[in-house]
């Protein structure tokens, strides 16, 4: 029952990792880049929720519809911003600029919300459920709940709308979709806003389950969540799930079985391990290297 | 004198500009010195004085990997933290049987260094063979686990020798006159401050012969090859691994020894001391010093250390800077964009020379 229940923990903290794994990897195969600002949307977007919930007194769902509309906003100004003047730059420096937002937005939430760690209230209020001696917390079903239906509606929209269709042909090749008629520079922002919005929702259930709100929140997990992009295939919308998913389990029977403290260090090694072994990822495509 | 000053008329324009760098990096300390003998550094300033020579050498470590490798390294801070750790840890276990403090001193960067050359070599094996993004992310990746390790490694010393655990102090089984060095998160406490802003000058210098030998080697004309166009290098024939691995075990090396003086300018320091922010610092440094330049990166790295101490009211807002300049840095830097606007600026005055001198950056990758 107790392996249960730490299974059960795990696969809701892997349900928060997958969401926000989606927006890497949705980012990564369009833009080939790796926005590592992407942890710190998740915090303002926590911020937001928070500031809804408790200083406004918005009902949590409202407070997460605005909060995913400051955070789309937001991812749509920093790729604007930051990203756009350095498309075609090389990988090196775009990440350099990317370390330099997730700075910036961490600094700035400091300024503007203080160091001090906000308690969270709970956006579920659903009560927890007890089968036998196993009891399972609202929060856990919501964010199993909530990261399936996202996992679907995104899978629909990828594959079944137009934006969807033109999103996987900027992935598959800028140029030639640019020649086709699809605007290259309104798909890449839709990507960013896609995965900012969903970062958002990210940051409402992670807080929920974590209640401890604080300039640098998101920057773990955002690492943690990119590491669950890699170990799923980045580039793969299945592969952010299933990667994340099974990063969340070994994360929490590390800690339950081998040592809170060295819980981060295992979901590492497991990272080096993978992308040693199978570089590209469990559902990771191939890629071969034209000269 | 008279020799060297011939020896620098004669050496060619790259032997030049190196030897400048070895000049400034005296000048400053010759300036530093009379400064200290006037009596005009505060307390604090001359507090900073070490932890700024560990900073340039830091600078110095992170250049040969981004800007001579190519590669972005967001674990340099780990590297450090090895260096300063097994330093420390060296210096304070050998107390009694090494009586000479600069001889212990010395053995105690040899030990450093190396740990730390070899740590960089065992994790540039697995990791050099991936590019770009992944390399960041795994180095940042093992720049936490070495910190979640040490913060729950024990060492401790006593009459029957060396005892090391992990996870809690009484696991070290110690008799009873035994000293605990490293306390798990409370990091290493009792050492002695022996560093000294001569030995941290000294430590530039060699940094910086390391550093630029190197670039100027056939090994370093193979690393930037490697950089400028891998495919082609490899085409070229240059084992692509190996020379990425040496570069790499160098600069972790040289950011080992940068954590063994740095160790030694505290009596008491933490693994949380050399994080992720540690490592972005630097970086930084690098990026403002412009890329592949080692004078840029130290004069970066010493004026942003600097310039806090001189504008204490703009405390809140430092980083909140940094991050600003960083991105406005990149941006102006190397965004397409930005360097056709330059390229147009410097076509329409070819009247003033110092412009003409204004190199645009080489296209990238």
């Amino acid at each position: 029952m107790e392996f249960l229940s730490y299974l059960l923990t795990g696969i809701s903290l892997g349900s928060v990792y997958a969401i926000i794994a989606l927006g890497y990897t949705m980012v990564y195969g369009i833009a080939k880049m790796l926005n590592f600002a992407h942890g710190d949307v998740i915090m303002v977007g926590g911020y937001v929720v928070f500031i809804g919930m408790n200083q406004i007194g918005l009902p949590p769902i409202l407070a997460i519809i605005v909060a995913m509309g400051v955070c789309t906003l937001l991812g749509i100004v920093i790729e604007r911003v930051a990203y756009k003047p350095l498309r075609g730059a090389s990988s090196l420096a775009v990440l350099i600029t990317a370390i330099g937002v997730s700075y910036l937005l961490q600094n700035m939430a400091l300024l503007i919300w203080g160091s001090t760690p906000k308690s969270f209230p709970s956006v579920v209020s659903i009560p927890k459920i007890t089968v036998g001696t196993l009891s399972i917390s609202g929060e856990t079903i919501v964010t199993i709940v909530v990261a399936a239906l996202i996992m679907v509606g995104l899978t629909f929209f990828i594959n079944k709308t137009k934006i969807g269709h033109a999103m996987q042909a900027v992935a598959e090749d800028k140029g030639a979709a640019q020649l086709m008629g699809i605007n290259v520079d309104v798909t890449i922002s839709i990507t960013f806003a896609i995965g900012s919005a969903l970062a958002a929702i990210a940051g409402a259930l992670l807080c929920s389950s974590y209640p401890l709100l604080q300039p640098t929140t998101g920057a773990m997990p955002g690492i943690k969540a990119f590491v669950a992009a890699v170990f799923g295939g980045i580039g793969s919308v299945p592969g952010a799930m299933v990667g994340g998913i099974l990063l969340g389990i070994i994360e929490s029977l590390s800690k339950a079985y081998i040592s809170t403290q060295l819980s981060d260090a295992v979901v590492f090694s497991v990272l080096i391990v993978v992308l040693l072994v199978k570089p590209t990822g469990l559902l990771g495509k191939k890629i071969h290297e034209k000269v | 004198m008279k020799q060297l000053l011939e020896k620098y008329k004669t050496a060619n324009k790259n032997t030049k500009r190196d030897m400048l760098n070895y000049l400034l990096v005296l000048l400053v300390f010759g300036v530093v010195q009379l400064a200290m003998g006037g009596g005009l550094l505060t307390n604090s300033m001359k507090g900073q004085l070490v932890p700024i020579c560990a900073y340039v050498v830091m600078a110095i470590s992170l250049t040969l990997t981004v800007g001579i490798l190519g590669e972005l390294s967001l674990g340099h801070g780990a590297f450090m933290s090895v260096g300063a750790f097994t330093g420390v840890l060296f210096t304070m276990m050998n107390q009694e049987s090494i009586a000479s403090e600069p001889v212990r001193l010395l053995l105690a960067f040899v030990v450093g260094t190396i740990a730390a050359g070899v740590m960089g070599l065992l994790i540039g094996i697995p990791v050099l063979r991936l590019n770009g993004d992944y390399l960041a992310i795994v180095t940042l990746a093992f720049g936490e686990i070495v910190k979640n390790v040490l913060n729950v490694l024990y060492v401790g010393v006593d009459g029957t020798g060396l005892h090391i655990a992990l996870g809690d102090e009484s696991r070290l089984n110690l008799q009873e006159n035994g000293q605990v060095l490293l306390g798990g998160a409370m990091g290493i406490t009792g050492g002695k401050k022996i560093a000294t802003f001569g030995i941290g000058v000294v430590l530039i210098l060699v940094a910086l012969f390391v550093a630029q030998n190197l670039v100027r080697s056939r090994t370093g004309r193979a690393i930037m090859a490697i950089r400028d166009n891998r495919i082609a290098a490899q085409a070229m024939g240059i084992n692509v691994t190996k020379y990425k691995l040496i570069a790499f075990s160098i600069s972790a090396a040289l950011a080992g020894a940068a954590g063994v003086l740095y160790g030694h300018n505290y009596s008491a320091f933490q693994a949380g001391k050399f994080d992720y922010t540690m490592s972005i610092q630097v970086l930084l440094f690098v990026v403002l010093g412009g890329m592949s330049s080692f004078r840029g990166a130290m004069i970066a790295a010493t004026v942003l250390t600097v310039l806090p101490e001189l504008l204490r009211g703009m405390e809140d807002y430092r980083m909140l800077i940094y991050a600003i300049v960083l991105i406005v840095v990149m941006i102006f830097n190397q965004s397409p964009k930005a360097q056709e606007w330059r390229q147009t600026i410097v076509e329409k005055m070819p009247a003033i020379p110092f412009i003409q001198k204004i190199k645009t950056p080489k296209e990238g990758k």
